[in-house]
């Protein structure tokens, strides 16, 4: 695949994935979709069932899960009343901003023509944005490549550790697609500002 | 997964406490938004970012992000707690790392 391209004419980014790829980027963000919501937001063992719903308020705790506690920084380093206020305030609308986004992708790859199950060989998905679609998009690669790189605890300049691996090393896969991952989100913020 | 209606509970309002004049005076822009190094976020996304959010010309957008890259951190906006609050909260949903401080 050669990445996002802009259509002149429409405005619209374009790009075409093979089967696998779409597969695969489908596979990722549903994977975000579930880790947003299974961890649940807001501790709810031992709460009478009436007062957990009307209990409007978010977590204010960090998140135990390493990547939702990258998703959902702390906003005050060094006042834990003002951050888990803040954390309240945020986390739900920004967990479901970023569930909405993975979803997003799930969507259009499928509209575009992406089956259920990936069983046809030679399958070519072409998906097409409008620019606040492309937006999402661009939102939603960054929380696929901060989830891979969180799991894989990719530092700045490693990656000759990374090249370093042998390549049935399930690392060294996981670490493939985080920089096929990359390389969508680079020529994608390319299309849209060229 | 993606339609199983989930709804969320929306944010209380937060109601602006009332202050004085001169308070407002004093208090005009005490809070700073900083945006921290990572080393997965793509230069090019960050000034992306900044242009968009905070609609900064190209150039300054870029010297932002080169701040961040090369010394770590860049405080990116000012001003009261609340507006720094929402900076911040946009930045989270970008995927950059922000936190607040006061100057």
């Amino acid at each position: 695949m050669n990445g996002f391209a802009r259509h002149r004419r429409s405005g619209r980014v374009i790009a075409t994935f093979t089967g696998f790829e779409a597969d695969l980027l489908r596979s990722l963000a549903s994977q975000l979709v579930e880790l947003l919501r299974n961890e649940s937001a807001v501790p709810r063992e031992g709460v009478d069932p009436l007062e957990a719903m009307m209990d409007f308020s978010g977590p204010t705790s960090e998140p135990e899960d390493p990547v939702l506690a990258r998703l959902f920084p702390t906003a005050y380093p060094g006042d834990e009343e003002a951050s888990a206020e803040f954390r309240r305030f945020t986390e739900g609308t920004l967990r479901d901003g970023k569930a909405a986004g993975a979803c997003a992708i799930i969507d259009a790859l499928e509209e575009a023509g992406l089956p259920p199950e990936l069983e046809e060989d030679g399958l070519m998905i072409d998906v097409e944005l409008e620019p606040p679609a492309a937006e999402t998009w661009l939102r939603s690669f960054t929380d696929l490549r901060l989830a891979l790189a969180t799991r894989l605890g990719v530092e700045e300049g490693d990656e000759e550790v990374w090249y370093a691996l042998p390549d049935d090393d399930p690392r060294a896969q996981a670490h493939d697609i985080y920089e096929w991952v990359g390389y969508l989100q680079e020529s994608l913020v390319h299309a849209m500002t060229h | 997964m993606c339609h199983d209606g989930f709804v969320s509970a929306t944010s209380p309002v937060e109601v602006e406490p009332t202050v004085t004049p001169d308070e407002v005076t004093f208090l005009a822009k005490p809070w700073v938004t900083i945006v921290w190094n990572d080393p997965v976020n793509l230069m090019s996304y960050v000034a992306f970012v900044f242009q968009k959010y905070f609609g900064y010309d190209k150039a300054k957008a870029e010297k932002l992000m080169l701040q961040v890259h090369r010394e770590g951190k860049s405080a990116v906006s000012s001003g009261s707690r609340e507006e720094m609050e929402r900076d911040v909260q946009a930045m989270h949903e970008y995927g950059l790392w922000a936190t607040m401080e006061k100057q």
